[in-house]
């Protein structure tokens, strides 16, 4: 299958890492993986922001970049989210009923990765291998909007050598939220700290998740306090195997 | 009809009553994330409520089709909302009752107070309330020499300890029971010195303290859950009996209602009492509910009164995609959820209405440029919509409040130029190889400078990488 | 302009017309098969009510009040009472008596209607125990059943459990403003 990635602006830039795991992955999984180099940035930033309208030229970005694709992949739940609930609202509130109709074609063709791995390309097993004591954080956004229930689990599950550990009271938010970490530092703050706590008392060395941004959040705290624990995306441990570990 | 289009938005006046806070939220939950005793008794109820609530919600095989039915309802009724209200007062009036209109809270508190001198009496007795904190009545009352007694025990500890709610439902949240028992052995006349800290000695306080006043008030003031507009029924939840006490045992009693807490039939109810009990305190069904009708003769007051509010409800209906926050039925199933509600606490939102629904109501009640702060006190997670029994998507109009508040001029200018890069590629392309420079704010972003330095604070920057995905790409 | 012409006004206009009213999607439970008493009493008991069934209810009244005073509304049915009761008046009843309108098995509530079985709301308000007997037929499944048995422009009270706050650390604690001890007595004919 030919699948277009949508790299995300955080992943594209801070951590390639993850983009660069995505594409491993799904060309090992035997598809052909492209790169639309006209992309930037989902917007959400902006529209979570309120600048929706300075969001306007970054949503028709992203649809005029991959109107062409029939299948779609960000390794991202919140991009993925903001893709699929507020690309079409961004659109009808600048009154551009044709861009809303193409923003929405263009969503229903978009996919957090493990919705792809899981509901197009069925499978659940993708070879992996990871030998680490691993807890995973479902991040609201893939939870709440997206709704990817087990999925990520699933895929863990049947990765060789992965020791996955429930993460406690993981569906409570790690305090990102974007900007909120900055406008809303100290309460940011409060709620990372529980995240980190659960994380720890979970004994894992990994802690992952599908979105780089929460993983940015929780992996900045862990590394300031020098836990020792460290943060890897869903898709760097799926595209791990023996020959090739991160 | 078209005489009335284009009348200006009212959003409610400044001066009277409590919507709006003394400082902006973060510097207001900063204050409160460092009380430790705050934070465990926040954490020990919400905790507690969460677990409660989902237990008997997991009882209904139906609740998904009851939030449904709740929302349609909601939204069936802002619809219609002209024509409700004025069935409502027909069928209050025919019922015994004297319905009057409040435009904002000034003149709720004016028409209250009024009602009241004309009585003679000195003193009433209230049900807790959200609309009456809201005006700010007990002040009003005060300013005209009543005493309002607040009855709810959680309002009691509230009034008591001369502190502010916290909490839609449970007012007091903030307190643990030891400093319950500080309270009323400080503030409560006639208590036993031997008071313990144990719940039940403590409600049975309350139980002793209020019987006199209960037995010896001729005026009530109450809010309403539900107006009946095909029946002109009102209907009381709650828990304690101090409801059922004020509905009953006075010789006049005066309901303030907020217009949209209109429901359009009878029937409407076997909705609400399925979704606000199970959502709001976690029960089946609440231990009392109370319904009545006008007057009845021989049986509770004999003179009734229902103040209708809008004070800024009309400016909400006015944003399409903000006035479904009138749906709230004040369950505050969204704060027990809200992991920001959980570590802030209630006083931190400056208005009554807390949590997340508050901060998508109040902003609008008063205008964004009052309480520009709220729509931010949210990390969008999302938990508040999965809550709510009526589905308020929250996040939603957090998001579009964020477009309306009016934003720092900094702010403004680095959006604006990240927005003006983005959608250039090859810019983007350089602005993203300069992110390698970053390692110039300091090791790990420690010098960042204001307001960036609120992240370094707690969590070190991610280091760049040596190449971005772009150019490993480009290099393949 | 009226402070009502105002407010409608205003809504009128934020309204701007006629918006679309959604049709009421009722898909939730509307049928329900006969009520389950053993569910009625289980909720009952789990709400710190106390459950009584019997044929005898003025034995089981007695059992109940002991040495106490009652107080009885003007409709009871003069069997149910025992024939030592001690009638007083309502301020100084220890207890009351009453029938009731309906009973929700699912919730555990017990609905008043003012009937003359049942009395006026200061009755079962002031005296700290309540004696509630229930005919079964008076039990439904359901909320949306009791909705429907049940008359608006009558004076309404849902009793579920004794008074009871959950304001000292979100927990259900039993005994507050209302009658603190609520009994159920089943009738079985």
């Amino acid at each position: 299958m030919r699948i277009a990635l949508f790299a995300t602006c955080l992943a594209d830039t801070m951590f390639p890492a993850a983009a660069k795991a995505t594409v491993r992955l799904l060309e090992r999984l035997g598809h052909e993986v492209v790169f639309p180099e006209a992309q930037t940035c989902c917007g959400q930033m902006h529209i979570n922001t309120g600048y929706q309208k300075e969001a306007l030229p970054l949503v028709r970005r992203y649809v005029r970049t991959f109107e062409p694709y029939d299948v779609i992949v960000a390794p991202s739940g919140s991009c993925t989210g903001s893709i699929r609930h507020q690309h079409k609202m961004v659109a009808n509130a600048a009154g551009d009923s044709g861009l809303a109709a193409g923003a929405e074609q263009v969503a229903t063709r978009t996919y957090e990765l493990s919705e792809l791995l899981i509901d197009v390309l069925k499978v659940e097993d993708v070879g992996a291998y990871y030998p680490h004591r691993v807890t995973y954080h479902p991040t609201c956004h893939s939870l709440r909007m997206l709704r990817v229930g087990d999925r990520p689990l699933r895929l863990l599950r049947h990765v060789r050598g992965l020791d996955l550990v429930e993460l406690p009271a993981a569906e409570q938010c790690c305090g990102f939220g974007g900007t909120f970490a900055v406008k809303n530092a100290d309460t940011s703050t409060a709620m990372l700290a529980d995240k980190m706590r659960h994380v720890l008392d979970t004994g894992a060395d990994v802690c992952t998740a599908g979105d780089t941004s929460c993983l940015m959040h929780i992996g900045g705290g862990l590394s300031r306090l020098r836990t020792g624990v460290k943060t890897v995306h869903l898709a760097e441990i799926l595209a791990s195997t023996e020959a090739a570990t991160v | 009809m078209s005489t009335f289009l284009g009348m200006p938005v009212a959003h409610a006046p400044r001066g009277v009553g409590h919507l709006r806070g003394d400082e902006p939220f973060p510097a207001a939950a900063r204050t409160a994330l460092a009380n430790p005793q705050l934070r465990r008794n926040l954490q020990h109820a919400t905790t507690t409520i969460r677990g409660k609530s989902g237990r008997v919600i997991a009882e209904l095989p139906d609740w998904q089709e009851l939030r449904a039915a709740g929302s349609a309802l909601k939204a069936y009724t802002m619809a219609n909302l002209p024509r409700l209200l004025e069935q409502l007062e027909e069928k209050v009036t025919a019922a015994g009752g004297v319905v009057h209109w409040a435009a904002d809270a000034a003149e709720a508190n004016r028409i209250v107070t009024g009602l009241v001198r004309a009585t003679g009496e000195q003193r009433v007795i209230k049900i807790k309330s959200m609309a009456t904190q809201e005006i700010g009545l007990n002040e009003a009352l005060e300013d005209a020499g009543i005493t309002p007694v607040e009855t709810d025990l959680a309002e009691l500890i509230v009034q008591l300890g001369d502190d502010k709610p916290s909490h839609i439902l449970v007012p007091a949240i903030h307190r643990n029971r030891s400093e319950i028992r500080e309270i009323f052995l400080r503030a409560m006349p006639g208590v036993d010195p031997a008071l313990t800290d144990d719940p039940p000695a403590l409600a049975a306080a309350a139980r002793r303290y209020l019987r006199e006043t209960f037995l010896t008030t001729k005026v009530a003031v109450s809010g309403a859950n539900f107006g009946i507009a095909e029946t002109g029924t009102l209907t009381v939840v709650e828990s304690e009996g101090n409801g059922r006490m004020c509905l009953t045992l006075p010789d006049t009693l005066i309901t303030v209602m907020g217009i949209e807490k209109v429901v359009p039939t009878w029937q409407d109810l076997e909705v609400f009492l399925q979704l606000l009990p199970r959502a709001s305190t976690g029960e089946r069904m609440n231990p009392y509910t109370s319904m009545w009708h006008g007057v009845t003769p021989g049986d509770g007051p004999q003179n009734f009164h229902l103040v209708l509010l809008d004070n800024g409800r009309s400016a909400v209906l006015a944003d399409e995609v903000g006035r479904q926050a009138l749906h709230c039925i004040r369950c505050s199933a969204c704060l027990n959820v809200c992991p920001v509600y959980e570590r802030t606490g209630g006083h931190a939102y400056g208005s009554v209405y807390p949590g997340p629904i508050g901060a998508v109501l109040s902003p609008q009640l008063t205008g964004v440029e009052d309480n520009a702060s709220l729509p931010y006190a949210s990390s969008l997670c999302g938990a508040c919509f999965d809550a709510c029994p009526v589905k308020i998507d929250i996040p939603s109009i957090l998001v579009h409040l964020r477009n309306q508040v009016p934003h720092p001029a900094g702010e403004k200018a680095v959006m604006a130029a990240a927005a003006y890069t983005m959608d250039r590629p090859r810019l983007y392309a350089r602005a993203q190889r300069a992110a390698k420079f970053a390692k110039l704010v300091g090791k790990r972003g420690r010098g960042l400078p204001p307001p960036l330095n609120g992240w370094s604070a707690a969590r070190d920057l991610p280091t760049p990488p040596a190449e971005t995905f772009r150019d490993w790409w480009r290099g393949r | 302009m009226s402070s009502k012409d105002l407010i409608l006004g205003r809504v009128r206009s934020a309204l701007g017309g006629h918006p679309a009213a959604p049709e009421i999607p009722r898909s939730y439970r509307r049928d329900f098969p006969p009520a389950d008493l053993d569910v009625l009493i289980e909720r009952l008991v789990d709400y710190k009510a106390v459950v009584h069934r019997g044929a005898d209810v003025a034995a089981i009244v007695g059992d109940i009040i002991g040495a106490g005073t009652l107080v009885v509304p003007p409709g009871l049915p003069p069997e149910w009472l025992p024939p030592e009761a001690l009638l007083v008046d309502v301020d100084e009843a220890d207890g009351v008596v009453t029938g009731a309108a309906v009973a929700i098995a699912e919730t555990g509530t017990i609905v008043l209607d003012g009937s003359p079985d049942q009395g006026r709301r200061l009755l079962t308000l002031l005296p700290d125990l309540h004696i509630c007997v229930l005919r079964p037929e008076q039990v439904v499944a359901s909320v949306p059943e009791a909705v429907a048995r049940l008359d608006p422009t009558r004076p309404l009270t849902w009793i579920s459990g004794p008074s009871a706050t959950s304001d000292i650390e979100l927990n259900r604690v039993e005994g507050v403003h209302g009658p603190r001890n609520l009994h159920v007595i089943l009738l079985e004919v």
